[in-house]
């Protein structure tokens, strides 16, 4: 290890704001990026299925608050 | 070795073929570029020796040319996809071109900003415009521009003709881009990594280099698998197989 203390290791001699703050904007860009990606094809998948469920019984869905 | 090669590209244009390849790699590839990227991060800024002259500021490298680099590789990327788009018209390569937009441009993002925040304490200015820092800022701005063409045009051919012939023709940036620090005097320093011949940078400091840089090589894919997933899902919304796949009911 290259730093003696947890505290060395946030200066980063006295660097410590432009290391974190490049570190942080490319975890926040990098992760957000992952999120809505999954986000993304989550409401597709829905999408489909609605339409599906949709197109398989439309007797059900015409009439509201119908029970199975 | 050919023939086998010919057979995996005639099978991954399939989309229903891709599909299954994608959705069979990711819960792989996820946790394992995950996984290298935080170790050459770690390894970068809690193991690596200090830099003589920069001090600990340099530790941004460990992002800053993963990001750079992965930015550049996927402009090429979305290149060969809008040649093979233009010339063979095939679905999955417009599918490819959509899907590594995102990412690229996030990389493109933190490139530039992780090389203003490095620049301040280095060379005492967070911006110059200097022909690497101008070209990587075009790249930026081609990345942006084939989202936006994409999400203009309606009709999802028409979009990726269009955008592939702007990710075609932008290929020239990422040529401007990497030689922008050997042919022209750019305040921005020459490559310390060399595929050819030595690099000039010290072993402690390359290893985490290389390692972070596949990592995030690595998760870009899975991200472009994933989104290209996605796409393919959204285009074949009416074919037999995706009824299928997402009927009420079905497993995967």
């Amino acid at each position: 290890m290259y730093f003696d203390s947890v505290s060395e290791f946030v200066a980063m001699g006295g660097h410590g704001f432009f290391v974190w703050s490049a570190y942080g904007i490319s975890a926040l860009l990098i992760i957000g990026n992952m999120v809505l990606a999954v986000r993304q094809q989550g409401r597709v998948r829905q999408e489909i299925q609605r339409r599906l469920r949709r197109d398989q019984r439309p007797a059900h869905n015409a009439v509201e608050g119908e029970v199975e | 070795m050919w023939k086998t090669l010919t057979r995996w590209y005639h099978q991954l244009s399939s989309p229903r073929y891709f599909y299954r390849f994608a959705s069979a790699v990711l819960p792989w590839l996820m946790p394992i570029a995950v996984l290298v990227l935080l170790t050459g991060l770690v390894w970068g800024l809690v193991f690596a020796p200090v830099e003589r002259y920069q001090g600990n500021s340099y530790r941004i490298i460990f992002i800053h040319v993963p990001a750079s680099s992965g930015a550049l590789m996927g402009y090429i990327a979305m290149g060969v996809a809008g040649l093979i788009a233009l010339v063979w018209r095939l679905k999955m390569a417009e599918v490819m071109l959509k899907a590594m937009a995102p990412f690229g441009a996030v990389l493109a993002t933190v490139s530039l900003a992780t090389g203003a925040l490095w620049g301040k304490p280095t060379w005492g200015t967070y911006w110059q415009w200097d022909a690497r820092m101008t070209s990587m800022l075009i790249l930026l701005f081609l990345y942006l521009g084939i989202i936006a063409l994409q999400s203009a045009i309606r009709d999802p051919r028409q979009a990726a003709r269009a955008a592939s012939l702007l990710a075609v023709v932008g290929v020239i940036n990422v040529v401007i881009v990497k030689y922008s620090v050997e042919w022209l005097n750019t305040l921005h320093q020459g490559a310390t990594l060399k595929l050819v011949g030595e690099s000039s940078i010290n072993d402690a400091m390359k290893w985490p280099l290389l390692i972070s840089m596949l990592g995030l090589w690595l998760l870009y894919a899975a991200n472009v698998l994933m989104r290209a997933r996605t796409e393919v899902l959204n285009r074949e919304r009416r074919s037999g197989w995706v009824a299928t796949l997402l009927a009420p009911g079905a497993k995967e």
